[in-house]
């Protein structure tokens, strides 16, 4: 079956100052989502996993433009579609969560109005329907009284509640695709259980395909089946979320879990050391070779390519590389 | 509750976001980047208040030796090499007095302008940071002085002490000063409130030494763009102040005195003797206004709305 | 044991709440910390953990002189610090300093680095310029950075050199405890272990304790020696980290490590038997502060307010459980 989403060699540029200073955002990233699965974007700031996102909504600011490569979602081009056309696939077939909900919900209109919105016009229901489906939608994320709590504002919610709300109206336009950019960040830990487990629920029920961004490779192993971690603007390694959790093959990837404190344990965290890089101006070679601990000559001048070691399985190291590392590991001893 | 920092700045920097730099770096900066219209205009001018001495030629008070009353400039009919943009009803040099009277108008508007600023800029900062009847007071008074009608009370001041140069300055400064107060007054509220104010003050800093070292330099800019923007309106206050002839006393030359007494003149068509002062404080304030502007935009962006 | 470095007792702070527009009526009270004790000893690093509106910040503000408690006392070497003044004063303000959440307002903008290090030596020394730049120069690399980068100014550094900054400031006059505000909580992960293991580096060398405060389970727990869970302006639990982990005690902290993100995808995890929001500190619940959320609630619990007790050696809960 052919997959929901597929991106492939996505390159995502800023361009400022007339066009003098390039940043490049994402460059060179694919990946494929089928119908119903999870995909976690993993990162720290600056890598491009807001920015890819982005640009599969096409919600990219002026100074940003898709440079290169296609993103398929059923079957669609979308890299090639005009604004007027994005904006019918948006909300209808892919929606969007973002970090803060109270910036993401009108505080002039109330609860239903904003949930209701995108069933009315993507999908063209009304009067009791609407209603009713409003209803089933909060229902659907355990917001309690439903009836009563559509009449109410958003200022009158409380941020976890509004956070769901903000899922109701993700869910409301009955998308296949729904892209969580960090929706917790901004949460109390028991809020975010519990969003998260309603989340979980909505997209098993629904069968609504799932990316979520984040830096926290928590959220990753309680929610994806999938993980592509980014760096500079490439994904450097992505598999399935228990492959990469027990087996980690890039360094980067081992280093992100060799730093998380994992509770019960008071093993010293791995501290990467360095800075994430700037993206205006990025190390020859691999990316992320200043930092890594398994540098090789080799990793200074060539960028290293994506090598395949399962069918579900990518990273793109020197290391992996058989030739490169026995031809290092002579040349040193 | 919790948001992430965005450890490389990346992105900031590449899409051409203002760069949050500091006041020596920026300065560098700066000189790169100045906008050339408004220092065109304003260095010349400054210069020849400078080298005001050396440049004229003749003595502003002074009649020109064997020059006639209302001489027309060099070029029109009646004209003399020898007082190139004219004479005024004492046959003095026009192009001398104008001179001369850009270093008036310079000078009180600058000094004006600091004035003002240090009195607002301090009543600010107190009334912001020590709050409470401090604050009140303050207020009050702030209020109060803007409803006088700042033209009219400065012409009653300068009736009560007499015209003098620097009594003008100071004069101005007590008309203009209020809105500074106002402006860095609610700077230095949310300045307040800042964490490294709060760690200056966790870590026993004197309010003294909190003011000096951690409120007052992260206002200075505010008060630069507001002095810049102000600059203006104090030499049009200050040529005002000449026109109605409670300014600068003569014969000490100012463009708007030569204004008022130019003015009967413009009925029987000696432009010359208006024309080139208003001209000077047009050319002059619009170069400041210029230079605030471009200041404001470059350096606060708190102020960008103002 | 030692004597304790910094001591609360029966802490509270009620912050007056007045409403009416002409008449400013007192309407309640909000108790955002009602009948906090804990103690930090020297060289320990003591975890402060709660969500939003448990008094952790109000907690901290009291210790740090920036507000006043309406009950109760803190002590610091045994003294009463809410009497301190003058010298004594100005000694404790050398010895306990903080370090807040966000790194891009802690540090002066318009200040150079050596100048905001060295800040606290000038307020509480005496110290010549070159002995100044010495001090600065050896507090920065204790931190990890190079001493010539003290000519810089803050907008030059990422956040978490910012943050490295920010605790050199709080090292430089021989403090004894800091104050560490939800401190990495703002970093990438890959600096935030950085800065984990700075801090952890620097307390083994120079003995300064720390007061942790966060709202990360996993990294709280890391770091810290012993934890206290603050519920709704009270320390419901406190118990050394590893005793913790291995068994929470009381239903709300239990309720903290289900809610806990897990470190592996394979991790058994059990359903979130939590409910509701938490309560304003306005009208907090009768009796036991948490009951009307507790999967554990008796009858008893709504009437008599549970009081600290310990249970297992060095663990104390407030719970009728037990």
């Amino acid at each position: 079956m052919a997959p929901l989403l597929r991106v492939s060699e996505l390159q995502t540029h800023y361009f400022s100052f007339g066009g003098s200073r390039v940043v490049k955002a994402v460059d060179g990233v694919n990946f494929t989502l089928r119908e119903g699965e999870t995909i976690g974007l993993v990162g720290e700031s600056g890598c491009g996993k807001t920015t890819t996102c982005l640009s599969v909504v096409g919600l990219l600011p002026p100074a940003a433009r898709i440079v290169g490569g296609s993103i398929e979602f059923a079957g669609e081009e979308l890299t090639t579609k005009r604004p007027r056309e994005m904006r019918r696939v948006r909300g209808r077939q892919i929606a969007m969560i973002l970090q803060d909900p109270m910036a993401s919900l009108n505080p002039l209109f109330s609860i239903y109005w904003q949930v209701a919105e995108p069933a009315y016009h993507h999908q063209g229901v009304r009067g009791r329907s609407l209603l009713k489906r409003v209803q089933d939608l909060l229902q659907a994320v355990r917001i309690a009284s439903p009836e009563v709590r559509m009449r109410e504002y958003p200022h009158q919610m409380s941020g976890g509640m509004r956070q769901r709300v903000v899922g109701a109206i993700a869910m409301a336009g009955g998308p296949k695709l729904i892209i969580a950019d960090e929706p917790t960040t901004n949460l109390d830990v028991t809020i975010q259980a519990q969003y998260l487990e309603v989340l979980k629920d909505i997209q098993q029920e629904s069968g609504v395909a799932l990316i979520f961004v984040t830096h926290n490779l928590g959220i990753v192993a309680k929610m994806c089946d999938k993980m592509a971690v980014m760096y500079a603007g490439k994904i450097v390694e992505q598999g399935t979320v228990r492959d990469l959790f027990r087996a980690p093959k890039h360094p980067y990837t081992q280093a992100l879990l060799g730093s998380m404190p994992k509770l019960g344990s008071k093993e010293p965290l791995y501290a990467i050391p360095g800075q994430p890089p700037n993206l205006a101006r990025l190390p020859s070679g691999c990316a992320f070779h200043p930092r890594c601990a398994y540098v090789m000559p080799r990793c200074m001048t060539q960028e290293p390519e994506d090598r395949r070691l399962a069918p579900d399985w990518t990273a793109r190291c020197w290391l992996l590389d058989q030739e490169a590392k026995e031809k290092y590991v002579s040349a040193i001893a | 509750m919790v948001s992430i920092i965005d450890e490389t700045n990346a992105a900031a920097v590449a899409v051409g976001g203002r760069e949050f730099a500091s006041v020596p770096g920026r300065w560098t900066k700066l000189v790169r980047e100045l906008p050339v219209l408004p220092l065109a205009i304003l260095v010349p001018f400054i210069l020849i208040a400078l080298f005001a001495d050396f440049i004229a030629p003749y003595d502003p008070t002074e009649p020109i030796p064997g020059a006639k009353i209302f001489e027309p400039p060099f070029w029109m009919q009646g004209g003399n090499m020898h007082a190139l943009l004219g004479t005024d009803f004492q046959s003095r040099d026009v192009l001398s007095r104008l001179i001369f009277g850009a270093r008036v108008s310079l000078i009180v508007g600058v000094t004006g302008t600091v004035v003002a600023g240090g009195i607002g800029t301090a009543l600010g900062i107190l009334a912001a940071y020590l709050g409470g009847w401090v604050d009140q007071v303050i207020m009050r008074i702030t209020d109060a002085w803007l409803a006088l009608p700042g033209l009219v009370f400065a012409i009653f001041l300068a009736t009560m002490v007499g015209p003098s140069m620097w009594n003008i300055v100071i004069i101005l400064g007590l008309v203009f000063w209020t809105r500074y107060a106002r402006v860095i007054r609610g700077e230095v509220l949310s300045l307040r409130e800042r964490e490294f104010v709060k760690l200056a003050e966790i870590a026993g800093g004197s309010r003294t030494r909190v003011i000096l070292r951690h409120i007052l330099p992260n206002v200075m800019n505010s008060t630069m763009v507001l002095a810049s923007l102000t600059i203006g309106v104090v030499i049009i206050a200050e040529a005002s102040l000449s026109f109605l002839g409670v300014g600068v006393p003569p014969p000490e030359p100012a463009w708007g005195s030569m204004l008022s007494d130019g003015r009967s003149m413009l009925m029987v068509g000696d432009w010359w003797l208006t024309v080139f002062p208003g001209l000077g404080i047009l050319l002059v304030v619009l170069a400041t206004q210029l230079l605030g502007d471009w200041l404001r935009v470059r350096l606060d962006p708190q102020l960008r709305n103002l | 044991m030692s004597a304790p470095l910094l001591e609360l007792q029966l802490l509270q702070k009620y912050f007056p709440v007045s409403t009416g527009v002409l008449r400013r009526r007192k309407t309640g009270w909000v108790k955002a910390v009602d009948g906090v004790d804990f103690a930090i000893y020297p060289g320990e690093t003591l975890g402060l953990i709660g969500e939003s509106g448990c008094g952790k910040t109000t907690t901290s503000k009291l210790i740090l002189l920036q507000e006043a408690p309406t009950a109760g006392t803190i002590r610091f070497d045994g003294e009463d610090i809410a009497s301190l003044k003058g010298q004594e004063l100005m000694r404790y303000r050398r010895e306990v300093q903080v370090v807040f959440q966000d790194p891009y307002s802690s540090l002066s903008p318009r200040m150079r680095v050596g100048d905001i290090i060295a800040e606290p030596l000038e307020i509480h020394t005496d110290l010549s310029r070159r002995e100044l730049a010495g001090r600065v120069a050896e507090v920065l690399e204790l931190v990890g950075l190079q001493p010539d980068l003290a000519r810089l100014f803050p907008h030059e550094f990422s956040g978490g050199q910012r943050q490295r900054i920010a605790i050199a400031r709080a090292l430089a006059t021989n403090t004894r405890l800091i104050v560490l505000d939800e401190a990495v909580s703002a970093l990438d992960v890959s600096i935030r272990a950085q800065i984990m293991n700075q801090l952890e580096h620097l307390q083994q060398t120079l003995g300064v304790s720390y007061l942790f405060i966060g709202h990360d389970l996993a990294t709280v727990a890391h770091i810290s020696d012993r934890i206290a869970v603050m519920y709704l302006g009270q320390i419901v639990e406190l118990a050394e980290s590893l005793e913790l982990c291995a068994g929470p005690l009381h239903p709300y902290t239990q309720a903290l490590f289900t809610a806990a993100l897990p470190s592996h995808p394979d991790q058994r995890h059990e359903k979130l038997r939590i409910t509701g929001e938490v309560p304003s500190a306005l009208n907090p619940p009768s009796g036991c502060r948490f009951h009307p959320r507790c999967p554990h609630a008796m009858p008893q619990c709504a009437v008599e307010a549970p009081v600290r007790k310990e249970i297992a050696p060095q663990h104390t809960v407030a719970c009728h459980l037990y």
